[in-house]
């Protein structure tokens, strides 16, 4: 059903509408409608036969959904920021014990310095942690990706993140066709855990593994997400069938017929890509873009594919990997280990800074004309690096870098 | 060298020029203040204080002193600040929290600092709410304050911050209420100079996600009895008084941690030394 209605909120009725068992809340912005409004469905009777459980921290939050899902029922949490990176340990955890929880990311910054604002730094940093990673490009995405993600889940018993951009997506008011308990039903099938408590044959789970055999439960960890690779289109279009939308799957390639210049991103930032591809192919460029929504496991060959005759790539990325540059740029190239194709990288949007459709252009002007570094910070205020590196300098004891760089920006010098 | 050698200070001394931006009415504001006035009867210079907090409402409180300030990550100003001091014990250490800061996440934090004693002073601003995230349940919430988050109530049992600090081997245990300025900076002063580590829980309202909490200042009554040094005997009066007696409970006689870097960094003519032309 067509509503308007806050990306939160919307999310919060889907997930209700895939009747978890178990959901764990704890509030950290820009997630907590996410949860408040699960909470808000318990309590008008939306959502029944759920345990809503109020916890004390992130890493609680997530460990009681590992206890939950361990029993058998279906479990739900979402966060964001420094809670993700709280919770590390149970992330793997839950990895590594292949029980299929489904957690939203309202991705956010990680501090120091603080900052509420959208960027991925929080789920880049749990990248490899064993876990589905789906980047939602719209809330229309946000809302079918975490349908999907329950089947995806259970069907591999293993976890999945839905990564959403912290307020530009979670905040944000827009039409969204909001499936009806009915549908979901019909798409998504009840939880049949493959680990259960049975009487019949007791076990105890979190076993020591030693070098005999770790590599092994690594090496199914990581064949579960190259079967996630064929799965994820399967079910994207199962969901099409059922719902008449197309969304999900691998990546979502943008007018590349014939295009030289290929930008790829991932989540909300793909809207503003697509802008900027419609002017500068309507000025005469041959630019198309793809946005990457399955992350983890990452689709080296259909990237590769769809990469397949660029003269260059620029990956747009919201998040840094210091020392080395972009992360997802990184998995770019390996998708790209047999085309010689230049890759660069652009740095935006760190700590919410917006990232404008002006901006953007400009670095793809420049790319077009082979001008653009390999590494390319958006927007970055030179002055404001030069004046901090020169204080340094000069000084052994410059003081804490933000502070004096929030001061000089105050005071207008 | 003028600021090095003064000896007396103005609350405003305490102050910094950023405007806090808690909401009008927020106890936190008299807190602010007697915090100030704490450190004017202490008489202890702005720069040998150090203000660390964590994250919350609470935790901006660094910023607004012009004392040294440390904002850490949530739940971890009490680690911080035990660092802080085992390196500069010559530094007076106030740590800041809320109970959503101090409690949940920070709660593992808090009984060990308790139990390690390191002389500092931990100030917790108890509104029985997260206010930064806009009103959901914290430890100390009444179990049927009905929420999005906690939809009906919790239904658990509030955390006893006093007990479990006496519990936990805290060295002075006290109560306040926001409201009351003078006897809340009189505990300070008096939590500050009492060796090892010392708890101030502030019943602080909020009054835009609790605005029932306006009711606290009709319902804060002195503690009835003095200060003890038995613990068992503070508990059982903390465990069967109302929640609004204030006052110091607890003054204890455990010997500090006994830090043993040298304090070497603090000595005014090595830092003199260091900035003569």
């Amino acid at each position: 059903m067509l509503k308007q209605l806050e990306g939160s909120v919307a999310i919060a009725e889907t997930v209700a509408y895939c009747r978890p068992e178990v959901v764990c809340a704890y509030p950290i912005t820009p997630q907590t409608h996410i949860v408040e409004g699960v909470g808000a469905l318990v309590k008008s009777g939306v959502l029944s036969n759920c345990e809503f459980i109020n916890v004390e921290s992130e890493f609680a939050a997530l460990s009681v959904a590992i206890g939950a899902s361990a029993a058998g029922a279906r479990a739900y949490t979402a966060t964001a920021s420094q809670g993700l990176l709280f919770m590390a340990e149970a992330v793997y955890n839950a990895a590594g014990l292949g029980l299929p929880i489904v957690m939203t990311i309202g991705n956010r910054a990680i501090g120091a310095p603080i900052n509420i604002w959208n960027d991925h730094s929080d789920s880049m940093a749990l990248k490899d942690a064993g876990w589905i990673q789906l980047f939602a490009e719209s809330n229309q995405e946000a809302v079918d990706l975490h349908i999907q993600a329950f089947r995806l889940a259970e069907e591999l018993s293993c976890p999945v993140m839905v990564c959403v951009d912290g307020f530009i997506l979670t905040h944000a008011y827009e039409r969204i066709d909001v499936p009806t308990q009915e549908e979901v039903d019909a798409f998504l099938p009840p939880f049949e855990p493959v680990q259960v408590l049975d009487p019949t044959e007791p076990y105890s789970i979190g076993a020591m593994v030693g070098p005999e055999a770790f590599t092994e439960v690594r090496y199914l960890g990581h064949q579960k997400q190259l079967q996630a690779l064929h799965l994820i289109p399967e079910i994207a279009k199962v969901f099409q069938d059922v719902f008449g939308r197309e969304t999900g799957g691998l990546v979502h390639p943008y007018r590349t017929e014939n295009a030289e210049t290929m930008i790829v991103a991932l989540g909300s930032i793909n809207g503003t890509i697509k802008d900027v591809v419609d002017a500068m192919r309507e000025s005469g460029t041959a630019i198309g873009s793809i946005g990457v929504c399955s992350f983890r496991p990452f689709p080296l060959e259909a990237l590769a594919k769809a990469l397949d005759g660029a003269k260059r790539v620029i990956v747009v990325e919201k998040s840094l990997a210091p020392g080395l540059g972009g992360m997802l740029t990184s998995d770019v190239r390996m998708s790209l280990l047999r085309q010689a194709i230049p890759v660069h990288t652009v740095i935006a949007g760190l700590g919410g800074r917006p990232v404008t459709g002006v901006s953007l252009t400009a670095a793809f002007e420049l790319a077009v004309n082979d001008q653009l570094e390999d590494v390319h910070f958006l927007d970055l205020d030179h002055a404001a690096i030069e004046h901090e590196v020169e204080r340094s300098r000069l000084t052994r004891k410059s003081g804490p870098t933000a502070e004096n760089i929030l001061r000089r920006l105050g005071s207008g010098v | 060298m003028t600021q090095l050698q003064k000896t007396s200070f103005k609350a405003s001394d305490y102050r910094s020029d950023n405007t806090p931006i808690w909401c009008p009415g927020c106890g936190d504001f008299h807190v602010l203040l007697s915090i100030t006035k704490a450190l004017v009867e202490l008489g202890t210079a702005p720069e040998n204080v150090a203000v660390v907090s964590g994250i919350g409402c609470s935790s901006r409180i660094p910023a607004y002193t012009n004392c040294y300030g440390f904002h850490g990550v949530h739940g971890r100003s009490l680690p911080l600040g035990a660092g802080l001091k085992v390196a500069r014990p010559d530094l007076t250490v106030m740590v800041m929290s809320g109970d959503g800061d101090g409690f949940s996440i920070g709660g593992n934090h808090f009984l060990h600092a308790c139990r390690r004693n390191v002389d500092m002073t931990y100030v917790v601003m108890d509104n029985r709410v997260y206010g930064m995230t806009k009103g959901q349940p914290s430890p100390t919430t009444e179990p049927d304050w009905d929420s999005a988050l906690s939809p009906g109530g919790t239904g658990l049992s509030p955390f006893h911050p006093l007990v479990i600090a006496l519990a936990s081997g805290a060295n002075f245990v006290a109560r306040e209420f926001s409201g009351d300025i003078k006897g809340t900076t009189r505990t300070l002063v008096e939590a500050v100079r009492h060796p090892g580590f010392s708890f101030v829980e502030i019943l602080s309202p909020c009054v835009t996600f609790r605005p029932d909490e306006r009711a606290w200042k009709t319902q804060i009554h002195a503690a009835p009895v003095e200060a003890t040094d038995d613990p068992a005997r503070a508990a059982r009066r903390i465990m069967t008084d109302d929640g609004f007696n204030v006052g110091v409970l607890y003054r204890g006689n455990r010997k500090p941690y006994n830090t043993h870097v040298k304090d070497t960094a603090g000595d005014p003519a090595i830092l003199e030394e260091e900035f003569e032309i």
